[in-house]
């Protein structure tokens, strides 16, 4: 059996301590050790973005990355997006929008889509198509994820008016 | 359950300098961590067993980011494709890297994927190193001599030795890769294969660069990716383009030249015949391309 060692990090913005083997991925550790299943497991290989999770502010596949160097690092995942007033502006744009079939693919879809528009308030279609490259989705055919999303940047272009 | 086969990681180590890093390096049976995006997949294939020790090398702030001095640029083993894709002064003065960083991957792949993990894992297909390659150059390697941190310089172009294979020691820690700023006329191109824009490994891959004066191309150099265990400097190819004046002949005969200068093998992703027609295509773009403009 491998090592275990102490990890300590913030997930979604309360302190976590947890024991985890040092060759655990965060995904895993998520789902099995924490108990935080909104983040999904499909390819296990960084193909598909269902695992997509935010690192000190970038988007990572994290089925990726070992649950050790999460020492430190603030993690968000789909479960840190609601609030008390409700859902996420993003995801509220992807119910609106019928944007959401089977779902499997959202938490990761959503986690990107909203460190896209963090990234860049100002992204073209052609950005958003590429930002959007690493998740895939079987169900939706993409144009409603787009639309949603779309919705979205125009809300906080007219706010930061 | 207890493995008997599989003695596993004994140690876990985050070391916050190079000197700290060599040192673990020293005990011997070490793996290095860097962005984890081969590292995970190959450790799940059964292609790389753990060492007795496990290394986070994400820790060191010294192998971070890109830097300028006295005519060189230096890029950290930890810069990511990410830092490479959105550092527009880099981008200004060897748009190359650039242009390759956003054929790489998914963001969410660049955001982790390290400069010196690409470089270390050695695969013929590794996109970053076909402009580092054209850029001519040197990969610093740091050990632990004599109770201090001793350095080495080696040519890219030495370094991979075979598929996943190069001439870096199991003590050594890969800390930066240097090249000297391209001087006024310089141009690099980079093209890649795959069905999609993005997420593709690539079945060909290709570079050219050189100094375009009066519709001469001096300092010609050609690089072909997945066309051969490592990463080429195509050689037929440089000598058929050197000092010719850039047109349609001298294109046909670069073109032609690229394709002696590979082994393609014929595997899942592409049969040999299709990878040299690549290599072809891919040369007469390029080379149009740095003709036009
Ligand atoms: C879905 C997917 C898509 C991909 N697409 C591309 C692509 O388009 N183009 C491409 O080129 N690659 C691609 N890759 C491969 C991979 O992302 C890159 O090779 C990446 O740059 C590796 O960097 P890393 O930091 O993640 O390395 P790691 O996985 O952390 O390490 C890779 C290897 O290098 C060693 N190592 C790392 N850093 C050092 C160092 N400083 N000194 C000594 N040894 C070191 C490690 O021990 C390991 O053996 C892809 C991978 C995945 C999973
Ligand atoms: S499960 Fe991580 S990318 Fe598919
Ligand atoms: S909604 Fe089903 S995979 Fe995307």
């Amino acid at each position: 059996m491998s090592l275990k060692t102490e990890v300590s990090f913030t997930l979604n913005g309360r302190a976590v301590q947890v024991t985890v083997p040092v060759d655990m991925n965060v995904l895993t550790m998520l789902r099995d050790e924490l108990n935080m299943t909104g983040t999904k497991y499909a390819c296990g290989e960084g193909e598909c973005g269902a695992c997509t999770v935010d690192v000190d502010g970038e988007t990572i596949n994290s089925c990726l990355m070992y649950a050790v160097d999460c020492e430190g690092r603030a993690i968000t995942t789909i479960e840190g997006l609601r609030t008390a007033d409700g859902l996420d502006p993003m995801q509220k744009a992807f119910v609106d929008h019928g944007a959401i079939q089977c779902g499997f693919c959202m938490p990761g879809m959503i986690m990107q889509a909203k460190h896209l528009v963090a990234k860049n308030p100002n992204m073209t279609d052609d950005d958003l198509r590429r930002g959007l490259e690493g998740n895939v989705c079987r169900c939706t055919g993409y144009y409603k994820v787009f639309d949603a999303v779309k919705d979205v940047v125009r809300g906080t272009a007219e706010a930061a008016e | 359950m207890e493995s008997i086969t599989q003695p596993g990681i004994e140690a876990y180590e985050a070391p916050a300098s190079i000197a700290d890093a060599v040192q673990v390096l020293a005990r011997g049976d070490v793996t290095v961590l860097a962005g984890g995006t081969d590292l995970t997949v190959q450790v799940d294939a059964g292609r790389i067993t753990y060492g007795k020790t496990l290394m986070n090398i994400r820790r060191i702030a010294e192998l971070q980011g890109v830097s300028e001095a006295g005519g060189r640029i230096s890029i950290g083993a930890l810069t990511t494709v990410t830092n490479i894709l959105d550092d527009d002064a880099l981008a200004q003065s060897v748009p190359v890297l650039r242009a390759t960083a956003d054929r790489f991957a998914s963001m969410q792949i660049r955001n982790a994927a390290t400069i010196g993990g690409n470089l270390v894992n050695a695969s013929p297909a590794g996109d970053m190193i076909v402009p580092l390659l054209l850029l001519d150059a040197d990969v610093e390697l740091a050990s632990w001599r004599d109770g201090a941190v001793s350095t080495r310089s080696v040519a890219l172009k030495d370094f991979f030795t075979g598929p996943g294979k190069t001439v870096r020691a199991d003590n050594e820690l890969l800390t930066r890769v240097t090249f000297a700023k391209p001087a006024a006329g310089f141009a690099a191109r980079f093209e890649k294969s795959g069905p999609r824009p993005a997420l593709e490994i690539s079945t060909v891959s290709a570079g050219v660069a050189g100094t375009l004066e009066n519709g001469v191309l001096s300092n010609v150099r050609v690089v072909l990716g997945a066309v051969a265990p490592t990463p080429l400097r195509a050689a037929k190819a440089e000598a058929a383009l050197e000092g010719k004046t850039l047109d349609g002949d001298t294109i046909a005969a670069g073109a032609a030249a690229a394709c002696d200068d590979c082994t393609p093998i014929d595997d899942v992703r592409a049969s040999a015949w299709y990878r040299h027609h690549l290599v072809r295509v891919f040369m007469e773009r390029l080379l149009t391309d740095v003709a036009e403009n």
